[in-house]
């Protein structure tokens, strides 16, 4: 160890091996994936809600991933069966994400599919359950005195807004609802192998 | 797709196995030519067994003769450094405070997009990565590395106009992150644009580093250098590469961001740390590490195991079986490193309790040491099946990486910080008692901290893999233990403004010349102690 050159080339080709096998391996498997039939790509108004789903940071509180029946009651709490690479094909950032502050929301289209509740709930978490740590996103609606012509007036329970004042969703907040409820891998998923199938394993030789 | 996942699997396992066995065996032969040896050349001639600590009395007289003369220019180059990450620090610190409140007061500070929970939480996660840690980290190297290679710092105004790029970058990335400009990949939000200049002020801090080592009048480059200078080749190239735009989508992107960002903890903030434990602990105690032979061990074995850890981030989720369960394994094995490195440290470090018990930048730095540790046996066990599956999607990974980026790295970059300015400066610290306020706020605000998230995490994860019970008891049972949180983090946000007073102070002059005053040293020590 009293030469730089080697030390840093050993270095670097221990890298290259990892980015081999963490990046290089799995992208030849996934990318030969067939978009599923069921899945279409995002519209314009739901591409543009995905942005504001990027930008406000959902990812930080709500994984896009529901786990195998083996490893646990996702199904059974209605977030959907266990995902494949497939599921993901539009999605560009990934929104996998990493921590279930908030529940999953692969599937909250399916499962939460009403307009109103969607919008609500993004005003006001609180006014539909007490005690969710949701942060509200007001600044993404308008408090007026009346609602205009093509207004989409939001149904704020009284208590919850501003007295005398009716709430109206702005552009980003209808967009963002499209994108939610566009959320729906309800179909039969393709490719069940290349997802992390380990815990199905597990399951089996415990049995 | 049968033959990929069992082949793949088992060549890096083999790979992996083979190059430890063909380590082992060099060093064994003695094909690697280091001996204790080596371990003393960071000691200076005659000086074994003095205890190192411009911090208080025990160091009397005892300067740093084999450091290179400090010049006005390195000074300031030095000092840009850690003013510029103690900044970011303080930044960091703030936002990590709101984003802890607002996870159980959700309608706190909500009127702007600027302020929403995942911007908040995303600013802070970068000010103090890229801001605080790796400044203060790269800063701690630009010490280092001239010392234990005993040759002037090569172009140092290069490496100003480096640091002033990357503090450009850093700011200009959080202004992003603010105005919802991001790439939506954690640990990568900075958009790409950004990451030029980032990108530019790492090649202008690196290349006048390799071409100091390059120039250096030992032979031997000390196991500090090691770490340091793969570090320098690491990140450089895993940050050009994820920050690639347009590249990756869906599922494969997800790998990618994971190979990246545990490889960010791995193979830069990790050596960032080590290499400087490894040298200021020996340095302060004034006796080598226990087995330099060992310390090739947990060098390669972190290099080989490390970078290959990332996918556990995606246990359970829509990635193939044998990506994740490779990455599983190699984290079990990164024990093997792990163990290597604690042995070296700690067996020296506990059997001089003494120096531990006077040195306070000693305290911090073996203690940020053990963290080490303790996040990366922690880290093992993690990434087993059984135990993610109830941490994954927690606040008990929350308290993990606090434990490996602020009890381990953070604490010994503090340390760090109070040895060195000293000799920076010339001066000793105007006011040494607020070093030992500032060590016990940030260590039991961190203890609070770390206990909350990992017990109220644990929880949390049982209810939610509980079918039985409904999904919200998980989120409504941590309120309790984010509350506590809160109270942690304002502890070791107070520690941080003691420091950020203290290393003022110094700099502006109120410390007394080394040597003229040790009397009032000596009382104001002991009295903070």
């Amino acid at each position: 160890m009293n030469r730089i050159l080697p030390l840093v080339i050993v270095a670097l080709a221990i890298l290259a091996f990892a980015t081999l096998l963490l990046v290089a391996a799995p992208a030849a498997q996934i990318t030969s994936v067939e978009p599923p039939e069921d899945l279409q790509p995002y519209t314009p108004a739901q591409a543009r809600g995905r942005d504001h789903y990027v930008s406000l940071g959902c990812v930080y509180c709500h994984t896009q991933q529901p786990r195998d029946p083996a490893q646990g009651p996702d199904a059974q709490r209605g977030w959907g069966r266990p995902s494949t690479p497939a599921d993901y094909v539009y999605d560009q950032p990934h929104q996998l994400g990493t921590m279930r502050t908030g529940p999953d929301l692969l599937n909250v289209g399916a499962r939460l599919p009403s307009r109103s509740w969607q919008l609500t709930h993004l005003y006001q978490p609180r006014a539909i359950t007490p005690s969710s740590l949701m942060p509200g996103f007001p600044f993404l609606f308008e408090e007026k005195n009346s609602a205009g012509e093509g207004d989409v007036v939001v149904p704020v329970p009284e208590r919850y807004r501003p007295e005398g004042k009716v709430i109206v969703a702005r552009q980003e907040a209808l967009d963002l609802a499209d994108y939610l409820l566009s959320l729906d891998r309800t179909y039969e998923a393709t490719r069940l192998d290349l997802r992390d199938n380990g815990f199905q394993a597990e399951e089996a030789g415990n049995r | 797709m049968g033959f990929t996942i069992g082949t793949l699997l088992a060549f890096s396992f083999a790979v992996s196995l083979i190059a430890l066995a063909a380590l082992i065996w060099a060093i064994s032969r003695r094909q690697f030519n280091v001996t204790q040896r080596d371990a003393m050349m960071i000691l200076p001639e005659g000086e074994e067994g003095k205890v190192d600590d411009p911090t208080s009395h025990a160091s009397d007289g005892h300067a740093a003769p084999e450091s290179p003369p400090m010049t006005r220019e390195w000074r300031r180059l030095l000092l840009f450094m850690f003013i510029s990450a103690i900044v970011w620090l303080l930044v960091g610190s703030a936002f990590g405070l709101i984003a802890s409140l607002k996870l159980h007061l959700p309608d706190w500070l909500n009127g702007s997009p600027e302020l929403t929970f995942g911007r908040v939480r995303t600013m802070h996660l970068n000010a103090v990565a890229y801001g605080w840690l790796s400044l203060a980290g790269i800063g701690t190297a630009l010490w280092v590395l001239p010392t234990i290679f005993r040759t002037p710092l090569r172009h140092p105004t290069l490496i100003l106009l480096g640091g002033l790029l990357w503090n450009v970058g850093v700011l200009a990335g959080l202004l992003a992150v603010a105005s919802g400009w991001t790439e939506g990949l954690e640990w990568l939000e900075f958009p790409w644009q950004v990451d030029l200049v980032l990108a530019a002020g790492g090649a202008f801090l690196a290349v006048p580093l390799i071409m100091t080592a390059a120039a250096r009048t030992v032979g031997h480059i000390y196991v500090t250098g090691w770490y340091l200078l793969a570090a320098m080749a690491w990140f450089p190239i895993l940050f050009v590469l994820a920050n690639l735009p347009g590249i990756h989508s869906g599922v494969q992107e997800a790998t990618v961001n994971w190979w990246f960002a545990h490889n960010v903890l791995g193979l830069w903030l990790t050596p960032l740390g080590v290499g400087a434990a490894y040298y200021f602990i020996p340095k302060i105690i004034g006796k080598p590490i226990f087995s330099y032979r060992l310390s090739l061990i947990g060098f390669w074995g972190l290099a080989l195991f490390y970078s290959q850890v990332g996918i556990h981030h995606l246990i359970g989720g829509p990635v193939p079986t044998w990506v994740v369960t490779l990455s599983v394994v190699q984290s079990v094995m990164m024990l093997i490193p792990v163990i290597a490195v604690a042995i070296n440290q700690h067996v020296l470090w506990m059997r001089n309790l003494g120096a531990f018990r006077v040195s306070l930048p000693l305290r911090f730095i073996a203690i940020g040491a053990l963290m080490y540790t303790f996040a990366s046996v922690q880290g093992s066990l993690e990434a087993l099946r059984v135990i993610n599956t109830v941490t994954h999607f927690t606040h008990y990974t929350v308290g993990h990486a606090h434990l490996g980026a602020y009890a381990f790295v953070t604490l010994v970059m503090f340390g760090s910080f109070y040895y060195m300015l000293p000799r920076i400066t010339g001066k000793s610290w105007p006011m040494p008692y607020l070093i030992g306020l500032h060590f016990w706020l940030v260590f039991l605000g961190f203890l609070i901290y770390f206990f909350a998230l990992t017990i109220g995490g644990w929880l949390q994860g049982l209810a939610m893999l509980d079918g039985s019970r409904d999904w919200l008891e998980s989120m409504q049972l941590t309120v309790p233990y984010l509350e506590a949180r809160s109270i942690g983090g304002f502890m070791m946000v107070l520690g941080h403004l003691l420091f950020a007073v203290n290393v003022l102070s110094l700099i502006l002059g109120r410390g007394a010349r080394q040597g003229a005053s040790q009397q009032d040293v000596r009382v104001t020590t002991e009295a903070g102690a």
